[in-house]
């Protein structure tokens, strides 16, 4: 039999805990009564603002109208509040005389508008005094827009979020608004008194009065409003007052009812009210552990966990608080504060940024080396990176003016709302904002979900991060939480490092063994990503499916457009010789090579090779592979050195030889291009590549990791000075071999390192505080022992057909058609 | 009923493209034993999807990484769908296209 649910409170937190119950399939196992003290179905309350400003009719911020209750099952008593709660009978009376029984009761009730107790506020027996209002409800809106209608002067008191949005809301409707703050600075509850006059000095801008320190002691007029008296003596005219100090929790009805009140209905980590069993309360209404909530994403994540637990889904789901972290556009201004608003211990260490005259700030408080808070106040472009700082504690970058500036970064991002719908997203496969949106729209909404779909993101990636804004947009708040970011490969549910304990556990050398035991579906696109780990992680017994392998990595060159091979033969360190140069040639003319290219990486790429010929220009060639077609290894760029340079102070070339003769062709998570200079000139890039060398001075060598030069970037960071070329050898053999072992598929270094963070990498690397240097270098060193070259393979085939074309159509095998 | 070749001229887990009449047939070989036939031409920039990926649902084409129900034909990408051949492997291993 079927359980009665009630939820007392048809808000975005009741509802929208139907909502997740309904999506966990909850109808079947519930009968669900809801109560609404409002005679509506369910609207979204932050979009009141955008009503009392004129951009959004009442229409466009329902959630729910009447007819998805119905069309639910759910019985719907809007208009009707619930006058008490009878908890040993189970039963729930309202206003108008009738009960419910229920098994399971919800208390949604939110929060209510503070008002504070000024002398002419209310009128005895009318309520409030006709000219004021306060600011929470349709009907207060609606109220409010009337009456300023046929009125000149409005008077907001309190200069907090919602005063902010009443006020700017207000001008549309009266010629002169002016906003009464009793604290010293605007949002002070978010905002540090220097990030409040900078909002402030914006607010004026638009045209609205500001009053700090500003006490109302009484609202003046008798039967109209016409003023409002502040401690001070002062009076401001007005005939509109609007009340938005703030809000309080909803809790009188389960005060009454007997349950546990302080600020808010305390509840446990399951929501569930303090000593009972089937209570719960959730929302603004609701206090955990010491904490209430006025923002809408914490109550999203209640509403999730408590479905979770009524539904048996997971009974033990837990709520454990939020982050507080919110961005938004207040009065016109945009302001995001996440975390704490300024520093609270000695040891804190804060980064200031301010340009009153442009209305921007920027702060960020850091502590033991993470971020703990921040507030960006007119030019929140950096606050996708900044949550993500706080909400996952990453490593910060050194030059902590990064945390508030992208220098020599990407672009000016535009928020999507600007974004024009055919504004290309992703250049590499030509995705429009238009076209995200719309699949969000048909109800896709995670951002690897998203991405899929579209193939947006899946070219150089450097769209990703906009991606997901645009998502994250157009799902209004509601993007789902994508399990499988966290993933290795999409297909096997797990991080790298619980991957590869699995896959020692239950020893597992191929691919298909990784399927069979730990991800249920084999799955195309994750085969290359566990094939290279595993190789990685068993060299010489890894058992190699060659299904699991790439195009590329079958046939060891790179496919290109037309479908067929670019070949680019070994050629250490860039230095090549008249005799390999004439061979390069003759091969060339041979085979007819379409075309012969020099590489970024100071090689000879012979291009348009059909996939039949490969075998025949190696052996022609009689060269070693150059890797260029692999996720690995790639290539160790160098510059003249000392030998004829007049300005080199190392033997570069020399050492980018043997780095590329000891680690050449060694699988990873991404590429490895590699470069070692002779000076701090720099002409052999090494400042940008993924590891780079750089002689200096005396003898000694300074090694870069994580720089890249391709669609992002990034000079690398300096991970140590070396006084001998092969501890180069020996640090770049560790650096790799860290890398292979704990980056994600197709991370390059240049995200590697910034998410590690040099200084950890040092410590592991160079000072070898974990104690695994030696296993680190024992690892490379039999990479290295087992390497072969895979050009050899023109001899035998591994695999019937390996080098049969797949393109194009006159060379297949003709089939005869019977006629 | 077309006779294409051997079952064991495709390794497991691969495709091969064969050309029949005018037309070009990825045949694969899944790893449950199945066998799928079907356009052997990327209807989004002609890419060769005998070289591609695939799984015991879909096949990825290697250029630009657009994938394929092998089952139906239909694109899980937004592209245009392939056309899907019948296909079975008979007692003597030969691989035979058509009803």
């Amino acid at each position: 039999m079927r359980q009665r649910l009630v939820v007392v409170g048809n808000g975005m937190a009741g509802a929208r805990t139907v909502e997740e119950i309904l999506a966990r399939g909850g109808g079947g196992r519930f009968t669900i009564t809801v109560y609404g003290d409002e005679p509506y179905g369910n609207y979204n309350r932050i979009m009141l603002s955008n009503v009392l400003a004129g951009v959004e009719d009442e229409a466009g911020i329902f959630l729910n109208d009447l007819s998805w209750y119905a069309d639910n099952g759910i019985t719907l008593h809007a208009g009707r509040r619930v006058a008490r709660i009878d908890r040993d009978a189970k039963v729930v009376h309202a206003d108008d005389g009738t009960t419910t029984g229920y098994d399971k009761l919800v208390i949604a009730t939110g929060s209510r508008a503070f008002v504070p107790p000024i002398p002419g506020i209310h009128r005895p027996g009318r309520g409030y005094h006709q000219g004021v209002f306060a600011f929470r409800t349709l009907d207060d809106t609606r109220a409010m827009i009337r009456y300023a209608r046929d009125h000149e002067r409005a008077v907001v008191i309190g200069g907090g979020l919602l005063g902010l949005e009443a006020a700017r809301g207000l001008q549309n409707h009266v010629s002169h608004v002016t906003l009464v703050h009793a604290a010293g600075h605007l949002m002070n509850t978010q905002l540090d008194p220097q990030a409040g006059a900078i909002l402030r000095t914006s607010v004026e801008k638009l045209g609205i009065d500001v009053v700090c320190d500003g006490q109302t002691t009484e609202i003046l007029g008798k039967h109209a409003v016409t003023g409002v008296r502040l401690a001070d003596g002062r009076v401001i005219d007005c005939d509109v007052v609007v009340v938005a100090a703030g809000i309080r929790a909803n809790a009188d009805l389960a005060q009454a009812s007997g349950l546990t009140v302080e600020r808010g209905i305390v509840v446990d980590d399951q929501m569930r009210c303090s000593g009972e069993r089937d209570v719960y309360a959730v929302g603004e209404c609701a206090q955990h552990r010491g904490e209430t909530y006025g923002l809408v994403a914490p109550l999203w994540e209640q509403a999730k966990v408590l479905a979770d637990h009524l539904t048996g889904r997971d009974p033990d789901a837990a709520y454990r608080g939020s982050r507080v972290a919110t961005k938004l556009k207040v009065a016109g201004v945009d302001v995001a504060a996440i975390g704490v608003k300024e520093a609270e211990r000695d040891d804190d260490e804060t980064v200031v940024f301010a340009e009153p005259r442009r209305g921007v700030y920027k702060s960020a408080v850091i502590r033991d080396g993470r971020l703990v808070g921040a507030t960006l106040v007119g030019d929140v472009r950096k606050v996708a990176f900044l949550m993500q700082a706080f909400d996952r504690g990453l490593a910060l970058p050194e030059d902590r003016a990064e945390l508030l500036f992208d220098l020599g970064g990407p672009p000016v991002e535009v928020s999507p709302a600007d974004m024009p719908d055919d504004t290309q997203v992703c250049n590499c496969n030509g995705v429009s904002k238009g076209t995200l949106v719309a699949t969000v729209q048909g109800g896709c909404k995670t951002v690897g979900g998203v991405m899929d779909r579209t193939r947006a993101g899946k070219g150089c990636g450097t769209c990703k991060g906009t991606v997901a804004r645009i998502v994250e947009w157009a799902a209004g708040g509601e993007v789902e939480e994508d399990p499988a970011a966290s993933w290795y490969v999409p297909g096997v549910p797990m991080p790298k490092p619980e991957l590869m304990a699995a896959i020692r556990t239950h020893g597992l050398k191929s691919v298909s063994a990784v399927f069979a035991t730990l991800g249920g579906e084999e799955d195309a696109r994750s085969k290359m990503g566990l094939a290279s780990l595993l190789k990685m992680m068993w060299g010489d017994e890894y058992v190699d499916e060659r299904d699991a392998r790439f195009i590329n990595d079958r046939v060891h060159a790179n496919i290109q457009r037309d479908g067929t091979f670019s070949v680019v033969p070994q050629m250490k360190g860039g230095v090549t010789t008249p005799a390999q140069l004439k061979r390069i040639a003759e091969v060339a003319e041979k085979h007819r090579v379409p075309m012969v290219k020099l590489t970024g990486g100071q090689r000879i790429d012979l291009l348009g090779v059909p996939k039949e010929t490969l075998p025949l220009v190696w052996a022609d060639l009689g060269m070693p592979s150059g890797h260029a077609y692999a996720k690995s290894f790639r290539t160790v760029k160098t510059c003249v050195g000392s030998d004829f340079c007049r300005f080199g102070v190392g033997d570069s070339t020399a050492l980018g030889i043997a780095i590329e003769e000891r680690y050449q062709g060694i699988e990873g998570p991404g590429k490895m291009k590699l470069a070692v200079t002779g000076c701090p000139r720099n002409c052999a890039e090494a400042y940008v590549k993924d590891l780079g060398v750089v002689a200096i001075d005396g003898g000694r060598w300074e090694i870069y990791v994580g720089g890249a030069a391709g669609a992002h970037v990034r000079k690398g960071d300096l991970l140590a000075t070396v006084d001998t070329p092969d501890e180069v050898v020996t640090l770049t053999g560790r650096f790799l071999q860290y890398y292979r072992e704990n980056g994600n598929w197709l991370e390059r270094t240049y995200a590697f390192v910034p998410r590690i963070g040099i200084a950890r990498l040092r410590e592991v690397l160079v000072e070898d505080r974990d104690g695994i240097a030696a296993d680190l270098d024992a690892a490379m060193a039999a990479s290295v022992a087992a390497y072969r070259d895979p050009w050899l393979e023109r001899r035998e085939p591994v695999t019937p057909g390996q080098f049969r074309t797949a393109l194009p159509l006159t060379v297949l095998p003709q089939v005869p058609v019977p006629s | 009923m077309i006779r294409l070749g051997n079952l064991e001229d495709i390794p497991v887990g691969e495709g091969r493209a064969y050309a029949v009449g005018d037309e070009m047939v990825a045949v694969f070989r899944l790893r449950d034993g199945t066998v799928r036939a079907v356009s052997a031409v990327c209807p989004h920039r002609g890419g060769p999807l005998a070289d591609g990926q695939i799984d015991n649902r879909v096949v990825v084409c290697p250029l630009h990484l657009n994938a394929f129900d092998l089952r139906t034909g239909c694109s899980t990408s937004e592209q245009p769908p392939l056309t899907v051949y019948a296909v079975h492997v008979d007692a003597d291993h030969q691989i035979l296209l058509g009803e």
